[in-house]
Order: C-alpha cells, then structure tokens, then sequence
C-alpha cells in the first residue's frame, strides 16, 4: 500500500470499508441500554442498517402505518426494570403505560396490547400474580385490552424474576402530524410536571445507593392528558401546531429534546428555574451528583407546541390531574442547529448535551 | 435545599460579576484546582459570566484523570479475577485502561460494582466471605478520611477477606509542580474547598509566600466560585500574595482534627506518579506498614503492565494549566468521551470531558452567549 | 474532587461502634458516619461525603458571609472607577 492509502486505512479504524459499519464494541455493555449515545450507536449500527426502511428510518416511538385506509400506531418495548415492585408501580404497571404512552404521544388513541413474558424458575406466584393483577388495572384505566401474549420460562440465573416485552397497536384518529422533526423556531416547549420521581426512586432501592425518601414513581398512562391536549389544538384551529410530544424516558428530559433538536435542525434553549424539579429528587441528584436532566420519567411528556396555541394547550394540560405542574421551560431557535442550551439558574449558559452512557454516581 | 440553593442566586452573581469588572485593571490568570470546581464552572456557565480579562484555566484536581494507567491495569487485573468482588466509586467505571474498562469487564463477567460509600464494602465483604472484595481507594485528601475508615474498621471487625487498592494523591505537592513549571502561567489558585475542610490551609501558606501567589480556599457553589476569584483578583490587583479562606462556613486553617487523626494512623505519604505530569515526589498517601496486611497490590501480585500514553495526548499540559481541551487537535474529533485518548477525557470532570458535555467542542460553542431572553 | 453537600442532623445514633446521623439532603434522608465531627448535635448541619460528615457548617458564619455577599452593591460608591474591557482577552 501506498502511503497514503495506509493512511487512510489507519483513518478508517475497525469499520474499514465495509457499507455495513463493524459494531466497534466487542460485547454489549450496560450502556447500551441507557437511551444514550451508545444506545442510539447500538441501534443505528446493529438494527437500522439491517433493516431499512422509511417507517423504521423515522425513529420515533411509534411506526405509523396505512393498512387499507386505517393510519394505525404500533409500537413495542420491553421492560427489565430491578426491583420489580417499587413505590408508585411495579414492572406490570410500567409495561402497560410504557407501550400506551408511546402510541398516545404519537398521537394515537391505544386500543389492543401483546405482552410476552419471559420468568425466571424460582419467581413466586404470588409475585407473578401481583405483577399481572398491576398490568390488569392499569389497561383498564388507559382503556385498552390485552389480547394476546406469550410466556415463557428460562432457568434460574437466566432471567431477573420477569422481562415483560408489550408491543401496542392504536388508531390514529385525529388529523395530527407529530413527527421529531416538525419543530421551528418560535415554536414553545411545554412539560407537563416534575422529573426525575421514576429514576430516582429506582435508585433509592438499588444495594449501595439506598435512601429514604416519600418519593415515588411517577409511573402513569398519558392518553387522557395527551387526548385534552389535541382537543385544545383542534377547537384552536391548528392541530399542526402540536409539532411533537414524546415521553421521556430514561435518558430523561435532556435526551428526548436532543433528539427532536437533531432531527428537526433547529437549536433550543431551556430556562433551568422554569424547570420543576422535587426537592426529594434535587437531595439525590445532588448526593449522588447527577442531573436530573438526564433522569428517567414514566408519566411524563415533553411537547413542542406553536407560540399561538402555546398558553391554550398549556392550560389544557393543567385542568388535567397528571399535567397540574405543567409549564413552559424553553422555546425553539433556529441556531445553533441541534444544540439544546440552557440559561442556568445563575445567569450563565450551558449546553445540554446527549449522554453518552448510563449516568454514574460521582465523588468529584 | 439550605445551603445550596442561596449560593445560586443569579442577582447577587451579578453583582460579583460587576464587582470584579470594577476592581481588575489587568488580565489575570487563576486556576481552579478541583475537578468539582470545573464542573460547576462549566456546568453554570461561569467562565462565560466573568470579564475579558479574567482568564480560567482548570488544574489537576481530578483524582480519576490523574491515576496512572498502570493502576488502572492493576485494578482491571484485579477485577477480572473469579474470586473478587470488586468495589469502586462510579467516576472510575468508564475509565479505560490498556484493555477495556471496569464497565466492559462486568460485561465479561467480573462482579463489578458501584458502591457510594467506602464503608458499604464491609457489609459486601460480610455477605461474601468465600470471596476478596476489594475497594478502589482513590481520590484526594478530601476522600482519605472515608478510605481510612474502611482500613481501620476492617483492621477491627478482623476481616480477611477485604483488601484496599489505593490510589490517593495529595493536592499541595501537584500545585508545586505547576508553579515550579518554567510554562507557567497561572498567577493566583482558587484552592480546594473539600480538601482543605479535611486537612486545612496551612501547607498553602509557605507556597503563596515561596511563589508568590495568592491563593484563596474556595467551595463549589456558583457564588462562592465569583466569591473566590473576586478575593484573589483584589489580591492580585495589589500585589498581595497571601492565603484566604471564602469557604469559611465550612471550614477553619486547621481543618479537621479527628480526620487528620485517623488519616495519619493508617496512611503515610509516599511518591505517586500522576498520569499525564509523571511522578511527584511525597505526594500521594499509601499505607502504613502495620496496614500493609489490607493492601490489595500486595495480597494479589499484580505484574506492571507496559503502558503508553497516545502521543497526541496533552491531558499533561492541560491538567498543568498550560493548554486548553480546544487547543489540542483531537479534542471534539479523535478524542471524544466515548473514544478517550488521555487522562483528562476518562472522567467525568476531567477539563476534556467537562468542556465537551458542556458543548465547548461545538464550532459554534461561542454562540452559547447569545442573549436568552432576559435572566 | 470532592463532592460534598450540607445536609441536616436529624438523628444520632451508634451502629458497630461508629457515631451515626441520618442527615436529610433537601427531601431525603440518608446515614452518615459523625466519627469526625463527634461534637454534632440534632438540627445542626453536616458536610457529607461519601457517607461521612467532614466538617460542620458554621451557620453563624455562613450568616454573616453571605449578608456581606447580598450587600455588595451598596458599597459600590467606594470602589474604583468602571473600566472598560480589559485588552489581553482570554482564549
């Protein structure tokens, strides 16, 4: 090889010319299921070049597809979460509202659900039939039904007691275009309460980091806040003006808002006291030095909303009992492009960027 | 949340902010020495706050980026072992040495595991007794109380199966090579605050009155950072070159007896080399003779591996203050945090790492001052 | 280095013979060991790191500091003259 070449071979590392890039991790690490930048590598490496197409290639929560002149959502997601029963739900409750979440936020109504066990040899029945009981009232309450499933069972060691993956089919019944990339500048963004409750409770009851705290999950089906939301966009005549919603889930706020500012090409900027953080959470954060930014939510959603609709559906979200703190904490510019900035509560900026794993407890 | 949350006032920043504007005269050069500093100055965006002429470089008060490679291969080594349970602080799981980092070696099936406490590794080293649990015991002076607690109660439950990797390092002797550098530029130190409320400020006044330079002990919070540049600025400005303490809430000139008791039980210092500088003499802590027993280099004999840091690397020069992260060619590009090349870009609050989270790496990094609509 | 936050004392006790507080950080409450400041007392507050207390904040002190810090301005009429822009810059 010439010089050059051999340069430019050196400058190609492990994905050499190969259209199918090489993974460059040997072996998956924990990282790759934290929602953020390993997890976004992982998927685009590993499953999307495998498997293009235009449905896959939007990335959102959920596919939308036509079937005869019906829009439908579909969407899955698995659940692994330890302990299986935390304070404010349980891996039942979370695998219900997960999947109804993200056909809502979509903005789809959620009709039907499929759930697949797969449970450790050695799981209690008694535990089972409290996580199942949990998966019962929840589908009740986001009124959808469970009409397939699956279990299975893996010997003991080989599983965490339960995985549960639920996958959910809803109806796009409204003339909505929520997409990642329909935000513009001028345009508001809206939360609808406090984050961080999901995240930091887990991490209260892992070994090590244990504390006590009154907090609890803030694990919660969001169709009915996202359906007074649209309601509200509709009566005001632009139902385009509700650009994107999504739930943000781990890889918290920061990450989900990143991924809309990458996609629709235009910058945010966030106010740090407008954001509503509790103060169970703030101890944690702080002790264990990390943003709550970056925290997983189970029943919360992030909204990119037009400036003339912005205070209607902001109202809206507030008449409803899972959107009481709802508020504005930034609005969308048009530079820098991709970037996520935030004014912080000291006066000064900061960038917002994506994480690269899992969040660890610091000592520095 | 008392304490904390009044030293973020954004009104009373802006009177720091315009006291400063009015006392400087020159352009000045401090150095923040903790990596908790950098953070918070980062992460608030204070540097951006301060006048033109108040220039903060980010010193080597990073205990994850300054350990050597070939503890970090030690620890690896150790790690991968069947019969070990090992404990670290989080801040060291990403960090890679020769072959992978701890994160890739739970992967692989060594029991790994975070701990936010030195002391929770006696309650694992209990559960496990057909196991050896062993603590990364790194940081500095501020971390050494914790550590030597973990000594001292193993030493008295007669624990056997606990053992301690340590890999302390002391602040005064890493501010000596910096101002004994013919490079150097830094003209007064915001010193540790955290340290300092464990060992005190005594060792700083001989180093302030030898180079003079002011050095004042600073905490964390946002004011107090604009609190402690504003004291040395007025140092500076006249001429001044002595050692003040704005984190007096928190602590006194002499520190911490109790701690400084039991610190000196089981440690004593020792040479240490700081990755990226090299060795400095009497600047680390390892311990005691009659402590050695717990001392996991010894109880598992790790070979030295051969270690080389990439040449393009000037984590060195910026951990000195004499180089920023955007002065090296592959910050941003090569070296990333995901793809680390050097010391400061493994850790979390590593200068590299710090400025690349914040966005710094960004072309468009300056436009972050843009102005946001009132404050 | 070094991350450490105040938190509040509300309770002492001894477990394995180390001097013990649970200490609330805004709205949690989590143990810390008092071996290093042995003369803390219930509703005082702590700096924690790691899981131990290294040194109490003084809270008269932390009083006095920052009413100075609030008052900065009214004391402005005795300062220097403003400067503009200081050349020199920074990089």
């Amino acid at each position: 090889m010439s010089a050059s070449k051999a340069d430019e071979q050196e400058k190609l590392g492990p994905f050499g010319s190969c259209p199918l890039p090489i993974f460059d991790h040997p072996q998956i690490v924990l990282g790759h299921g934290s929602g953020g930048k390993l997890s976004a590598d992982l998927i685009e490496k590993v499953f999307v070049s495998r498997f293009r197409n235009p449905t896959l290639e939007k990335m959102d929560d959920q596919a939308v597809i036509d079937i005869g002149g019906a829009k439908l959502a579909f969407t899955t997601d698995s659940f692994v979460v330890t302990p299986i029963f935390f304070p404010g739900g349980d891996i039942g409750s979370l695998a219900v509202n997960g999947t109804v979440n993200d056909l809502a936020v979509g903005g789809a109504k959620p009709l039907y659900l499929a759930a697949a066990f797969i449970l450790e040899e050695g799981l209690t029945a008694a535990d089972l039939a409290r996580v199942v009981d949990s998966m019962a009232i929840a589908a009740q309450n986001a009124g959808v039904q469970l009409v397939t499933g699956d279990t299975k069972v893996v010997n003991r060691g080989k599983g965490d007691k339960v995985f549960i993956t639920t996958t959910g089919i809803g109806h796009m019944n409204r003339a909505t275009q929520l997409s990642a990339d329909r935000a513009q500048p001028g345009d508001r963004i809206l939360l609808s309460g406090y984050i961080g409750d999901h995240g930091i409770t887990i991490l209260s009851q892992r070994e090590g980091l244990e504390f006590e705290s009154a907090l609890e999950s803030d694990c919660a089906a969001l169709h009915g806040l996202v359906a007074g939301m649209l309601d509200e966009a509709e009566a005001a005549g632009n139902i385009a003006g509700m650009r994107v919603m999504r739930d943000p889930t781990r890889g918290g706020v920061a990450t989900v808002l990143n991924e809309i500012a990458g996609r629709s090409r235009t910058g945010m900027v966030l106010r740090e006291n407008a954001i509503p953080v509790r103060d169970t959470v703030r101890g944690a954060c702080e002790m264990l030095g990390l943003d709550p930014l970056y925290v997983a939510n189970e029943g919360k959603l992030v909204a990119v909303v037009a400036d003339d609709i912005a205070d209607r559906v902001l109202a809206a979200m507030r008449r409803h009992p899972l959107g009481a703190d709802s508020c504005i904490i930034g609005e969308v510019i048009e530079q820098p492009a991709g970037m996520v900035l935030m004014k912080t509560s000291v006066g000064g900026t900061r960038v917002v960027d994506v994480l690269f794993g899992e969040q660890l407890p610091r000592i520095c | 949340m008392k304490y904390l949350d009044e030293y973020r006032d954004g009104d009373i920043a802006a009177k720091l902010v315009e006291r400063i504007r009015r006392v400087q005269t020159k352009p000045w050069v401090i150095m923040e020495v903790c990596g908790g500093q950098t953070h918070s100055i980062v992460k608030n965006g204070i540097d951006h706050l301060l006048p033109k002429g108040v220039e903060l470089v980010h010193g080597p008060g990073c205990p994850v980026c300054v350990t050597p490679l070939e503890m970090i291969d030690k620890a690896h080594a150790i790690a991968r072992r069947p019969d070990v349970i090992f404990c670290s602080f989080g801040d060291m799981l990403r960090v890679p040495g020769s072959d992978g980092d701890l994160f890739s070696i739970k992967s692989q099936g060594g029991d790994v595991r975070v701990v936010y406490s030195p002391i929770d590794c006696l309650k694992i080293a209990k559960a496990n007794p057909d196991k050896q649990v062993v603590f990364f015991a790194i940081g500095f002076e501020t971390t050494a109380p914790a550590n030597a607690m973990l000594a001292w109660q193993a030493r008295q439950c007669g624990m056997k199966n606990l053992s301690l990797l340590v890999s302390h390092v002391l602040v005064p002797p890493a501010i000596e090579a910096i101002l004994s550098s013919p490079q150097n530029r830094v003209q007064g130190f915001l010193g540790p605050g955290h340290v300092c409320a464990v060992v005190g400020y005594t060792e700083y006044e001989p180093l302030a009155a030898r180079f003079h330079v002011p050095i004042v002990v600073t905490g964390f919070e946002p004011l107090d950072i604009l609190e402690g540049v504003l004291m040395v600025i007025e140092q500076l400005e006249l001429g001044r070159a002595e050692v003040e303490n704005q984190y007096s809430r928190v602590l006194a000139r002499g520190g911490n007896g109790p701690a400084q008791e039991l610190i000196a039980k089981i440690f004593e210092v020792s040479d240490r080399k700081w990755r990226g500088v090299g060795t400095i003499p009497q600047s680390g802590f390892r311990l005691r003779e009659a402590f050695r027993d717990f001392d996991a280099e010894e109880r598992f004999s790790v070979t030295t591996i051969d270690t080389m840091e990439p040449a393009v690397c000037i984590g060195g020069q910026i951990l000195q203050g004499i180089k920023k992260p955007h002065d090296c060619p592959a910050f941003g590009t090569e070296c990333t945090p995901q793809h680390p090349l050097g010391a400061t870009m493994v850790s979390a609050e590593g200068a590299c790492a710090a400025y690349y989270a914040y966005g710094r790496h960004l072309k468009d990094a300056d436009l972050i001052t843009i102005g946001v609509g009132g404050r | 280095m070094c991350l450490a936050i105040p938190g509040k004392v509300v309770e002492i006790f001894t477990t394995e013979g180390m001097h013990m507080a649970r200490v609330q950080f805004g709205g949690i409450t989590r143990d810390a060991c008092l071996n290093y400041v042995p003369e803390t007392q219930v509703g005082d507050y702590v700096l924690v790191h790691v899981g131990f207390a290294i040194s109490r904040v003084d809270e008269e002190e932390a009083q006095r500091t920052y009413a100075a810090l609030a008052e900065l301005d009214q004391l402005s009429e005795l300062d220097a003259p403003v400067v503009e822009d200081v050349p020199g810059g920074r990089s």
